[in-house]
């Protein structure tokens, strides 16, 4: 046994986060960890890195017994981790961020060109193309996850975390890390890998545990398992079929059209949506979808175009006056975007609407509560109290959070960028019934999302981007993956 | 809860008790009404204008202009009294309505232009204190009418009017905090700038009212304190700011936004109050008493930060 968690519990005020968890990882074996959001995952890495401290047990690293770590004692023992939140400075470059902390030196002064060389060699090791001289800042979310993959392997990690590595990754670059997992695997690191993605779990890892509740449920060898099993296993009930099955909604009605829409990275941007449907947008991460949402949502202006909504042409200089339009946006990065996570609840729910319950600058805190509440109870908001802070709360309840405020502003079109991204399969099925349930009360929705099976499964029409056009549109009857995967790659730009 | 919660939610008021009880025992002259009237009307100016700087710094802001503010208020509502023989109403007034519009001019350069908040105020600090100058010449300014002082030295009852004023106007600020909307507003742009636009608020206005807000109080505490000194000066307002901030942070109001309650700044109104008024019973001199003040600040902070901490790990 290469690392050992022994009997390893953490409590914390009214929550068992870790109780009596024992997990061994053999070495050179990619071990995967699985369940929902709030399982314990995340709280049982912690302990690994020193980042929590456990109440009671032992980490045994290569026969090294500890009671708890530090981040110094873990980094010295060959621990990384790549968390689902990036450890990176935007304004620096790089290479950089590749050796902060243990810049190569030449005398006292920074030897910046030995570290893009070095760089250089680790991006070639992984087939990736990133100029180490790039700031930060300037990556796409994609990129910056390799970069946070770069900087673990060039420390030499001997057990490498990934805490769901590919959930902000397109297919391209997703199939890079699993054959760059591969290789590190080849190369005797032990990898814990998490993940919600069922198919990377059979495809990479050789045994996988299932965590729930704070509790180890059950390790075995993957290929002794299936998804059937796991999901059973994660969520303790059985599941039904992954997409929640839905009426036809769509009326004769157009709702919106956008006509020849161009700015914000975007090209002559035509189509239309009809009420009642759930248009999906597919293509690569920088493709021109989330920069739509933007131009829709009053984000960024438009430059050149129409944005017909409801029959009335509409330019939104502001998400307020989107908003006002009847336009709502479930931004991407749920964290930074879309929760006021040191808010309550009913704050988060209630805040676009807040004025309109406004008499004399005075919030109607009955009222306010009331229509909290009324939307906690229709889309099950897992909470003791309307008064919790949103950042308590698992993943899909903050998402659930964030559409909640947008029904209470009564939006007719919902803009889901990403809805489940980072999401667990119990609260992703959730958010699938939610998006059925609008359709069918008679909400439009445009649904931006990476994950090829969710797009399939959920939307009425597909339109894939890429290079900020319109490179295809699908109907219900011809979703292909790989006909979209090869429409999201056309390239018409000069290089 | 636990009492290490209630610690951490209470601490600020058990550090005012601990206080109080010290200087109760160690002079026999602190604890009766008469003193703690007197360090409620030392305090009341802070007050008002530490309401400013609350708000403020929940938008992840500051004001470093607010003591400049006060001294152009003193120097500009005593020039007009005194050299423009203007009814000290319309005096007050018109002193208030410039440093109301000097708020606004920061608000709009730090919400249009997006100058960093800090640089901004420490430019109209600047420039504000240099027009104070050049208006008096450096020289004091005296001689208002005798009904101009009723607001910084009368009394309603046995309570001070500044005491009343401050009251009035720390409670306006809880109540904009608690109940209105653009109160909520306040936090939501302080917590998250772009989910509060991404969620309709429109920050930028959020930020115009805040520093006009900002210069609105410092304006009001400008005029309380020339009614009480009875005299313009140029060192009037000095350091203010510094005290307002100290309050504010004494008081738990992050420095980084979106965490803050006006009931907590009073406690760090008070503490400053009792500390001063304190030492100078016992006889503490201004250095020793300016040593003290920073120790409190770094304690009571540094305690704070700890019980984050510990509760962000445990």
């Amino acid at each position: 046994m290469f690392l050992q968690l022994n009997n390893i519990t953490k409590v914390y005020p009214g929550v068992v986060a870790l109780n009596n968890v024992t997990l061994h990882v053999n070495k050179g074996e990619v071990h995967a960890l699985v369940g929902e959001n709030g399982a314990g995952k995340s709280t049982l890495i912690k302990t690994c890195t020193g980042a929590v401290i456990p109440d009671s047990g032992s980490i045994v690293i290569d026969g090294k017994e500890f009671k708890s770590m530090t981040p110094k004692l873990a980094e010295q023992h060959g621990i990384a981790v790549i968390y689902q939140e990036f450890n990176l400075v935007g304004e620096l470059s790089v290479a950089e961020n590749i050796f902060l902390g243990r810049a190569i030196r030449k005398g006292i002064l920074v030897d910046k060109k030995a570290m893009v060389n070095e760089s250089r060699k680790i991006f070639r090791q992984l087939g990736v193309d990133i100029d180490p001289n790039k700031l930060v800042s300037s990556l796409t979310v994609g990129y910056q996850q390799l970069v946070e993959i770069a900087k673990a392997i060039s420390q030499n990690a001997k057990i490498l975390i990934m805490d769901e590595p590919s959930a902000p990754l397109t297919k391209a670059e997703a199939e890079h890390m699993y054959q760059l997992v591969y290789r590190l695997k080849e190369q005797g690191v032990t990898i814990i890998y998490i993940s919600h993605r069922m198919e990377e779990i059979f495809k990479l890892s050789d045994r996988v545990t299932v965590m729930r509740d704070g509790n180890i449920v059950k390790t075995m060898n993957t290929s002794d398992t299936n998804v059937d099993e796991l999901v059973k296993l994660m969520v303790g009930r059985e599941l039904k079929e992954t997409y929640p099955a839905r009426e036809a909604c769509v009326s004769d009605e157009t709702i919106l059209e956008v006509r020849n829409l161009s700015g914000n990275g975007l090209k002559d941007i035509s189509f239309k949506v009809r009420k009642g449907e759930v248009l999906g947008f597919g293509g690569l991460i920088g493709s021109g979808r989330t920069e739509l949402a933007e131009l829709l949502f009053g984000v960024k202006p438009k430059t050149g175009g129409q944005i017909i909504f409801k029959g009335r042409e509409i330019a939104p200089r502001t998400p307020q006056e989107a908003i006002d339009l009847g336009i709502a946006l479930v931004p991407e990065d749920r964290k930074r975007q879309g929760a006021l996570l040191e808010i309550d609840i009913k704050g988060n729910i209630s805040m676009p609407i807040l004025r309109r319950i406004s008499r004399l600058f005075i919030v109607n805190r009955k009222r306010e509560v009331k229509i909290a509440n009324e939307y906690k109870e229709s889309i099950r908001i897992k909470t003791p109290s309307l008064t919790q802070k949103v950042k308590n709360l698992s993943g899909g309840n903050q998402q659930k959070v964030i559409i909640a405020k947008w029904l209470a502003s009564n939006a007719d079109l919902i803009i889901l960028d990403e809805p489940t991204r980072g999401i667990d399969v119990g609260a992703k099925y959730e958010i699938y019934t939610l998006i059925n349930s609008l359709v069918k009360n008679g909400k439009t929705v445009l649904m931006i999302s990476s994950e090829m099976p969710e797009l399939i499964g959920m939307s009425d029409r597909i339109i894939v981007l890429s290079e900020g056009r319109i490179t295809g549109s699908l109907n219900k009857g011809e979703f292909d993956q790989e006909v979209i995967m090869s429409m999201a790659s056309i390239s018409k730009g000069k290089e | 809860m636990n009492y290490r919660e209630l610690l951490r939610k209470y601490g600020i008021f058990v550090v005012l008790m601990i206080l109080i009880i010290f200087f109760s025992v160690a002079s026999e002259n602190f604890l009766n009404a008469n003193n703690l009237l007197i360090i409620a009307r030392q305090v009341s100016m802070l007050g008002i204008a530490a309401v400013g700087m609350c708000f403020v710094l929940l938008l992840g802001g500051i004001d470093l202009s607010i003591g400049s503010q006060i001294t152009l208020v003193n120097i500009v509502a005593a020039w007009l009294m005194v050299n423009g023989k203007v009814s000290p109403l319309l005096a007050s007034l018109a002193a208030i309505a410039l440093s109301t519009s000097i708020g606004f001019i920061n608000g709009f350069i730090i919400a249009k232009i997006k100058m960093p908040p800090i640089i901004v105020t420490l430019s109209t600090m600047t420039m504000v204190e240099g027009i104070a100058y050049i208006i008096c010449g450096g020289q004091p300014i005296f001689g208002f009418p005798k009904s101009f002082s009723v607001i910084g030295q009368g009394y309603i009852g046995i309570i001070p009017i500044p005491v009343i004023v401050m009251v009035i106007i720390m409670s306006l600020g809880a109540v904009i905090l608690n109940l209105t909307y653009f109160g909520r507003y306040f936090y939501a742009v302080g917590g998250n700038e772009e989910a509060a636009n991404l969620s309709g608020i429109n920050v930028v206005h959020v930020k115009y009212l805040v520093y006009t807000l900002s210069g609105l109080f410092a304006g009001i505490a400008g005029i309380v304190l020339l009614s009480r000194t009875n005299s313009g000066q140029v060192l009037s307002g000095k350091g203010f700011e510094f005290d307002a901030l100290t309050a504010c942070v004494l008081g738990g109001v992050s420095v980084n936004g979106g965490y803050g309650k006006i009931s907590n700044v009073v406690a760090g109104i008070l503490i400053l109050g009792v500390l001063s008024n304190g030492m100078v019973l016992l006889n503490a001199s201004q250095y020793t008493q300016m040593v003290i003040k920073g120790a409190v600040l770094l304690f009571a902070v540094g305690f704070d930060t700890i019980q984050r901490l510990r509760q962000s790990k445990a």
